[in-house]
């Protein structure tokens, strides 16, 4: 795994307070925008998220390039393909 | 409509059957899941599911026939919001408007939770071209017509959803 701290993201995407399948939902859709090779940094607090967000990485071919847990929140950094 | 390109999204193929707010959720969360996944989607909505094509949904959860469901209050401090209500069945029968009550208890639980409502789960299913197929049959049944459906919903029979389904990776009945 990559040290956290030199990964830069292209964009921040906060899913904190949404649940299932609104944090993937809104993950998917801040994906589009990006080009490729450009990553997005997501923040949620869904307790679900991820195994859900390891799951979309392996069906859409999104590389997740780490991920943490910390106070009851997750941050993953993920690559568009 | 069959799926010959090997290279082709993997496909969800939902049946959704129930039209209450309980029952309204599965189909929709999965659909728009495997949306986002960039699946493609087909949900065919028969009998009391017809009515989650409606424009304006009008669900509701009646605790009556649901008897495992937890009573609670989606307000107050926490101990008090963790405390089961135990109704009694001759209560929740009886008493005028228990089903509208359970019904706002419900929605205000979800939206406390930061649960997305029907409607935005549906919205977020149209902005994915989640396909939404009405089934004839049970229209005629029940006296629906396509124009009383959201503009998106399409028509369809049993051997329309077969021949969708035959195709799709993964297949629930809800």
């Amino acid at each position: 795994m990559n040290n956290i701290e030199v990964i830069r993201e292209d964009q921040l995407l906060d899913c904190s307070g949404l649940l299932c399948p609104m944090s993937i939902v809104k993950t998917s859709n801040a994906m589009k925008e990006l080009g490729s090779g450009q990553i997005l940094k997501v923040i949620a607090t869904d307790a679900g998220y991820l195994p859900d967000v390891e799951a979309w990485s392996r069906q859409t071919g999104n590389l997740l390039l780490n991920s943490m847990a910390e106070d009851g929140k997750f941050v993953v950094f993920l690559q568009k393909s | 409509m069959s799926k010959s390109d090997p290279n082709a999204p993997k496909r969800l193929a939902l049946i959704a059957s129930k039209g209450t707010l309980d029952w309204a959720y599965p189909p929709f969360i999965l659909a728009s899941a495997a949306g986002a996944m960039g699946w493609e989607v087909g949900v065919f909505f028969t009998f009391y599911g017809l009515t989650l094509l409606k424009p304006k949904l009008t669900a509701s959860v009646s605790p009556l026939g649901n008897p495992a469901m937890p009573m609670k209050m989606p307000f107050g401090p926490e101990e008090f919001q963790n405390i089961n209500w135990n109704m009694p069945n001759l209560l929740m029968a009886n008493v005028p408007g228990f089903e509208s009550v359970a019904t706002n208890l419900m929605k205000q639980t979800f939206k406390n939770k930061g649960v997305a409502t029907i409607e935005e789960l549906r919205d977020m299913c149209v902005e994915m071209d989640v396909r939404l197929i009405g089934c004839q049959m049970t229209m005629d049944v029940f006296g629906f017509k396509k124009q009383d459906f959201i503009p998106q919903a399409e028509i369809g029979g049993a051997a329309t959803f077969l021949e969708y389904a035959a195709d799709a990776d993964v297949q629930l009945f809800i």
